[in-house]
């Protein structure tokens, strides 16, 4: 930061790619490239601390002195989404399972939340009371509790309705360390279910564009999930995380460049709804891209692939998991897919939301 | 997906991929026009299965890259005022203009909005009687019938607030002035199945035989790409030249009739600019003298619109055909999705966007050797 307060441009450690973009754009916040140069070039230069440089999905705490300090994870999300009531979901369930998701693929037993509400002048107290019920139900069903929050008004037009930030906290498993840094050469990537249906749930009923079929978000806790999984194989998983924005794509991205290894999958075994695929058809877009809010992506030692995949399918929220690929050595920070035609294709990260085509 | 799922069988694509390696015997250099086809055959990797003795030469066939940077600039100063609404399909907002792009435009307070119908447009302005409500109408005779469709009923319902930025191209004016270009290479086309639902294909026997080529009316997932190539290929090594429809569950000769009697209403033919091409004589539409009075580019009269193209893009060799993007020297350094020095690094339809997005920095054999997937 200048002297002003201001932030000074030439102290940033690379401020060219900000530049391009002197104010913030919608794809700042897509979850792709853009995202990532803020959090590179302004956040990390300001606030730099060997916590924040994990970069992980939720922070790793060490409380406490001696030689046996508590570990603790910490995540905080914020949630701007439009509408706020969709079909398999809502905005309030979102603020709870999404902080809970980020903790849980940190290797955390989420426990605390905090929950802070921004509302604008005028939004109906029915539809608040709903959004709560929604976050209590939520967190009933995460088994977290809401132990703090707050509430901010602001004047008609300055917001959109409802907006909501949580936080959250819980306790590091002990004996378990997985990192988006810790994918290695052999491992076997296993998703936890179909992608792209949330994405689509929220894209089939913004204004303009209603699906004859209602496809469902696939909103949900995983702590529970990704608890069975570690009971029993804790030490075989490398690393998590849930696919949110910038999807599947996004995700396998990241962990490849944080793990500086290749990854490897076979496009024709991802799962995808068939309805959640023909609408991608209708617009455009490519499901590997499409936001989850219910699905995890796991990295697991090979031996332990089969053991993964009986635990997840066993449990509700993992029925349709499936092996999609593997960790290599070969294209170090890539995802390559096979296509059903027998062909490789390189999967980049996207630059932000994918825009529908023209034709 | 019915009628998708089953063009997409690998092993029947692998059958035809050595169907056509049999039955070619000399090199031949096939242009699919559609920037659709171009990243389906990126896409799926299809030109990795043909015999290296044809090659794919990627056309003029996409509509945002193609429509001229002053174009674009007009559309950034439209969309900079105040009390207008300017609507565009997705992937016109990412298309840089001399100085930024109609995101920036939007992050500055302009309400810049994506639609998925211009009819969409046409709704806003009822609901927004205080604004001005534009629409970027852009794209080949695809999109056409929907844009004229929106300004016929903008006029029917008397509307004062909506108003049209056309840049609307047709192809066979470009295939003519590819055909027509000193050096040209391209000796068969496939043209573009969902230019053709809407137009037919009686526009093409007279191309086919004025430079002698076949044509073979070609549809989009890669079992239809596979047969429009073979179809050519066959043409090719017969010494033939004719149209063909290879993509018959969608398209007619006739075409849609319905569709051109309202293009007809709507727009009249004239010359227009393609991006990194030039001019190209009575290829695109223009407002009829009817409709004139939607024409944003009458209504908004922008003037003092200078243009600057960076000097180290080659989209225009690589519109004609001439340059494979990855042969570009800016490819994957200087130009990337993030900074496009062009417009076709930009679109999704773009052929250098299409290489840069499914790996084409590799080299050939590096993406073939690319990991083993377990299990």
């Amino acid at each position: 930061m200048g002297e002003s307060g201001v932030p000074d441009f030439s102290s940033w450690s690379c401020p060219l790619p900000l530049r391009d973009y002197p104010t913030i754009v919608m794809a700042h916040g897509g979850g792709g490239k853009l995202g990532n140069e803020l959090v590179e070039h302004l956040f990390l230069p300001a606030f730099r601390n060997p916590e924040l440089e994990n970069l992980g999905d939720a922070a790793v705490l060490e409380l406490g002195s001696g030689s046996n300090p508590a570990r603790f994870a910490m995540s905080t999300d914020s949630f701007v989404v439009q509408p706020l009531f969709f079909p398999g979901g809502s905005i309030g369930a979102l603020a709870v399972n999404g902080t809970v998701n980020d903790l849980a693929v940190s290797g955390a037993n989420p426990q605390f939340l905090s929950a802070s509400f921004i509302l604008e002048e005028g939004f109906p107290l029915a539809q608040l009371a709903a959004v709560v019920s929604a976050m209590a139900d939520a967190a009933k069903t995460a088994g977290v509790r809401i132990v703090t929050g707050d509430t901010k008004v602001v004047e008609r037009g300055h917001g959109d309705g409802c907006y909501i930030n949580t936080a959250g906290v819980g306790v590091l498993r002990p004996g378990i360390s997985v990192s988006p840094l810790h994918a290695m050469p052999g491992d076997v990537v296993i998703v936890s279910g179909t992608i792209g249906d949330h994405g689509m749930a929220i894209m089939s009923v913004r204004e303009g564009l209603e699906f004859e079929s209602q496809i469902r978000s696939d909103c949900a806790a995983l702590n529970g999930m990704i608890a069975a999984v570690l009971d029993a194989v804790g030490e075989a998983v490398h690393a998590m995380r849930d696919p949110t924005r910038g999807g599947l794509a996004s995700t396998l991205n990241e962990i490849a460049a944080a793990s500086n290894v290749g990854i490897a999958i076979d496009e024709t075994v991802v799962p995808v709804r068939p309805e959640v695929q023909s609408a991608c058809e209708l617009l455009g877009l490519d499901p590997v891209y499409v936001a989850n809010e219910g699905k995890a992506v796991f990295f697991v030692a090979p031996e332990f692939a089969d053991r993964v995949l009986s635990i997840l399918k066993a449990h509700p929220l993992g029925r349709d998991a499936a092996l999609i690929g593997q960790v290599t050595t070969k294209h170090p920070r890539m995802l390559v897919a096979r296509t059903a035609m027998g062909a490789n294709r390189v999967i980049p990260t996207q630059i932000g939301e994918q825009l529908p085509r023209i034709c | 997906m019915k009628y998708l799922t089953e063009f997409r069988n690998g092993e029947i694509a692998q059958r035809m991929a050595r169907e056509i390696a049999l039955i070619t015997t000399r090199r031949w250099k096939i242009m699919e026009v559609c920037g659709g086809q171009t990243h389906s055959i990126i896409k799926n990797g299809i030109d990795q299965m043909l015999p290296a003795a044809v090659e794919m030469v990627h056309g003029p066939g996409c509509p945002v890259c193609v429509t001229p940077l002053e174009l674009i600039d007009k559309a950034l100063a439209i969309a900079a005022q105040p009390r207008v609404i300017f609507c565009s399909f997705g992937d016109m907002l990412r298309v840089p203009g001399t100085e930024g792009d109609l995101f920036q435009v939007k992050g500055r307070g302009g309400d810049v909005r994506v639609v998925y119908s211009p009819l969409d447009a046409v709704d806003l302005a009822v609901k927004n009687p205080d604004k001005q409500v534009v629409f970027f109408g852009v794209g080949f005779e695809t999109t056409a019938p929907a844009n004229a469709m929106s300004v016929h009923v903008a006029k029917r319902r008397g509307l004062k607030n909506f108003s049209l930025l056309v840049s609307h191209v047709l192809v066979p004016p470009a295939i003519e002035a590819i055909m027509s270009a000193p050096g040209n290479q391209v000796q068969a086309f496939l043209a573009a199945g969902h230019v053709c639902s809407v137009m037919g294909y009686w526009e093409y026997p007279p191309l086919a035989d004025k430079f002698g080529i076949p044509i073979v009316v070609t549809g989009f997932e890669p079992l239809d790409l596979l047969d429009g190539i073979r179809r050519a290929v066959l043409q090719l090594e017969r010494g033939e030249h004719r149209v063909e429809n290879a993509y018959e569950r969608i398209v007619t000769y006739a075409g849609n009739l319905e569709a051109q009697k309202m293009l007809a209403e709507v727009f009249e033919v004239r010359d227009r600019a393609w991006r990194g091409i030039g001019v190209i004589p009575n290829s695109g539409w223009r407002l009829s003298a009817a409709y004139r009075a939607f024409d944003a580019e009458e209504r908004f009269q922008i003037a003092g619109i200078r243009t600057v193209e960076s000097p180290l893009c080659h989209a225009g060799d690589v519109l004609r055909g001439a340059l494979k993007p990855a042969e570009c020297p800016a490819f994957a350094k200087q130009c990337t999705p993030r900074h496009p020095l062009g417009a076709t690094m930009v679109s999704s339809e773009g052929a250098c966007a299409a290489y840069f997005n499914y790996g084409r920095f590799l080299s050939a054999e590096e993406l073939a050797n690319a990991g083993a997937v377990h299990g």
